[in-house]
Formats: C-alpha cells, structure tokens, sequence
C-alpha cells in the first residue's frame, strides 16, 4: 500500500485543520510488505515480480504450442513481436538486427508491462519510477552496447568507435573526443534510465496529486466544483499516462537497438 | 500505519535500490531467458512456415507456371526448328534434284559429244583408209595401164587408143566412187 492511499484513508479534507497531504518523494517510498534480515521486500518489486509473470505467462500462452492458423492471443502475440521485429530491429538495425529480436522483445514488453502497472487499479504503481529498475535495464543495455562494440571493432577500433569522428579539423580533435567519450560512455546509459525513470515518476506523481486534491477538496460546500474538476484531471492524466506507458517502453527499446547498431556497423 | 518513510528523511530518488536492482535484473533475466530461449524462437519458426505455406505456395505456383510455359517455349521452338528442318531438307533435296538433272544431262551432252567425236574419228579412219587403198588403186591401175601400154606396144594406135579411154574410163569410174564417198563425209562433217 502506497503513502497516498493511506492519506486517502486518513480522510483528510479541506478546512479540517490538516495541511494538503501533498504528494512528493514519499510517495514512492513503501513500507516493506515483508523483511528477512536488512532485506525488505517492497511493493514495487512484488509489482515487477508480477509484471515478469505476466509477460512470461502472455508469450508462454500465446506462443508455446504456436499454430499455422494462429488462434487470438497467438496472434496479439505476434502483433506485438512483429511490431518489434519489424518497426525497431529491422528498422534502426537491419538484417543484421534480427539476432537481438528476443533482448528487445523482453526489455519492450517488460517496460511496458511495468508502465501500465501505473493506472491498474490496486496496483496503481510503476515500478520503473523507483530508479533502480530503469538502471537495471539501461546497465544490460550499456553492458551489450560495449560488448558489442569491442566484439565487432576490436580494442582499438572499438575506442575509436566510442570517441573517434573522422574528418574533423585537427584543433578540434581533443573537444570532440572528450565529448564523445562523455556522451557515448557517460550520458547515453544515464539518459537511458533517467528518461524512462522520470516520466514514470512525473506521470505517477501528477495522478497521485490530482487524485489526492480530488479527496482533499470532496466537502459539502463550494469546493466540490473543484473536486469534479479535479478528478476530470485525474481521469484525464490516467488515460494520457497510458499513452506515454507505451511510448517510453517504445523508447526505451528504440534507444535499446539504436546502441546496438551503433555498436555493430562499420566504422563512422 | 501512518508512519511515513519521508519523515524518517526522503532519500535521494536518483541512487538506486540495491535490493530493487537485483529483483530487477532477475525478473528481466527470466523474461529473457523464456521468451529468447524457446517462446520466440517458437514464434519465429511457425511465422517461417506460414510464410513458406502462404508465400512459398504462391512461389511454388509461379514456379510451376513459369516451368510450364518455359517447356512451351522449347517445344514450340523445337516444332519451329523441325520445320525449318524439314523446309531445309526439302529445299536441299530439290537443289540436289536440280544438281543431279544438270549432271545428267551434262554426262549426256558429253557422251553424245563423245559419240559424235568417236563416229568423226571413224569417218576420218574411213576416209583415210580409202584414200590410202585409193592411192593404192590408183598406182596399181597406173601400173596395169602402164604394163598393158607397154605390152601391147604400139603396133596398134587405134587398139593403144582404146586402152586410153578403158584406163581413163576406168579412172573416171574410180574418182566417181571416191568424189562420192568424200561428199558424204563432208555432209557429216
């Protein structure tokens, strides 16, 4: 259970001598649900925990005895692969992109799965808003993205792939590879989960804020108006969020197999 | 239960959970794993197929059409081929026709040619052969004549006489013969 919930449960309005419970970084932060020892085991990871078992158990029901003749959850299934296979592997990588279809198809349904797990009711939580998921997955993409790299360049071609741009005046020569370093090494990963990280908290945030008004405001007098509009924010911000659930995961994977082709094409 | 964690001092939201990161991981390693190890390359294998039995059987028409109308092809150039054959065999039968007439009838010039020439060589043997016999004659009468003017001698003018005019009736006799005989060759000739 979730910070707000429990300020909803307090049953707090407006000119009950009670602040507005505004939400902020408490909001993201749970009571542990259980603890072994310093371990606690939290709500977004029980979130995440679910969120695995439900594209593991999608894609086992969809494509673990697959038919010529797809019935209808195989072909959303393939909907969704295809969709990977062709508008982002094929897309950004080429031919070569095929053989990274199953880490983009797992990182894009996992994302989105998490994403949506903002608007569901109960659950009503991203976990991609606590940061540790977003740098979990952006490390597996960083760490594929060097592999990659020295894998198909060697150790010297894959440095100069990292910082090198060739054809450059020789004064700017230094500016360029310090930057190239920075974006390719530092930045790119730190984008890479902050991105997803921070619309997850901002979309979750203005939910929380416009759900907890909505409550604060419900009184028998002139304010109610404002709770109504209130709560059309809410409903508006929950069907915009799922929107930009999908669109970070599609990010998220885009960014994914934009480093892998970076890493993998010839020179540049 | 209203125990907030933000109050024992909210932490700063950009350092990760260690214990977030971990279950993190695991749960992506699972949906990894699964979906790369057996449930997309079961996907990948069947969207193969369909591919194959929609488009492969679509291939596999044209395929079949195009090997059809390729064999068209060859027998209607292989009939074409064999007419042209037969229209080359025939042209080339009536030329040899044409050869074999024009030999023909050139071995038949030459053989009538070659008989013409053989009956003029006879002719000119003939001819030869009765000047020679004539000449012959013409010595042996002229020797008889001359014996039988010498015989006789010339005890009688008038008998001397008469034996001129026998020798050179009979000359004129044989100059007959021969004037004929040469008339007719010149006529073949």
């Amino acid at each position: 259970m979730s910070a707000h919930t429990l300020l909803a449960e307090a049953g707090c309005h407006i000119k009950q001598d009670c602040g507005f419970p505004a939400p902020g970084l408490h909001s993201f932060d749970f009571k542990p649900i259980f603890s072994i020892g310093s371990f606690d085991f939290t709500k977004p990871m029980l979130l995440a925990i679910i969120c695995m078992l439900l594209v593991v158990g999608f894609f086992w029901a969809a494509f673990n005895k697959p038919k010529l003749v797809p019935g209808k959850l195989q072909l959303v299934g393939e909907i969704g692969y295809t969709f990977v296979a062709r508008s982002i592997a094929r897309e950004v990588i080429g031919k070569k992109g095929d053989k990274y279809v199953p880490f983009l198809t797992s990182i894009f349904f996992f994302v989105w799965f998490m994403n949506i797990m903002s608007i569901i009711p109960f659950a009503q939580f991203p976990p991609a808003s606590r940061f540790a998921f977003p740098v979990a997955l952006a490390a597996l993409v960083y760490i594929t993205y060097m592999y990659l790299t020295f894998k198909t360049h060697g150790f010297r071609g894959g440095v100069k792939n990292l910082v090198w741009i060739s054809g450059l005046p020789k004064p700017l020569v230094p500016l360029i590879v310090l930057l190239e370093f920075i974006q390719n090494c530092i930045t790119r990963p730190f984008t890479l989960a902050v991105r997803l990280w921070a619309n997850m908290f901002a979309g979750h945030m203005l939910i929380v804020m416009f759900s907890v008004a909505t409550w604060y405001l419900l009184t028998p007098t002139w304010l109610t108006a404002v709770s109504g509009g209130s709560f059309g924010l809410a409903i508006f911000m929950t069907a915009f969020e799922v929107l930009i659930q999908f669109l970070q995961a599609y990010i998220f994977t885009l960014l994914a197999s934009i480093y892998i082709q970076g890493a993998i094409e010839e020179g540049h | 239960m209203m125990t907030f964690l933000a109050e024992e001092g909210a932490q700063n939201p950009l350092i990760p959970d260690t214990a977030e990161l971990v279950i993190g991981l695991l749960c992506f390693f699972i949906v990894f794993g699964l979906l790369g190890k057996k449930l997309l390359p079961n996907i990948q294998k069947t969207l193969a197929e369909r591919h194959d039995a929609i488009e492969g059987g679509l291939e596999r028409a044209e395929k079949a059409q195009a090997e059809a109308n390729r064999t068209l092809e060859e027998y209607k150039a292989q009939l074409a081929e064999a007419r042209h054959e037969a229209a080359r065999i025939t042209e080339q039968a009536r030329e040899q026709g044409a050869v074999i007439i024009a030999e023909m009838r050139e071995e038949g010039q030459r053989q009538r040619d070659a008989i013409v020439a053989a009956g003029h060589a006879q002719i000119e043997a003939d001819r030869r052969q009765v000047t020679v016999t004539l000449r012959q004659e013409v010595g042996r009468i002229a020797t008889d004549l001359a014996g039988k003017l010498v015989g006789e001698s010339l005890e009688d003018s008038a008998r001397q006489s008469r034996t001129i005019d026998r020798f050179l009736d009979s000359l004129d006799g044989s100059a007959d013969a021969g004037a004929g005989n040469g008339a007719g060759a010149g006529a073949a000739r």
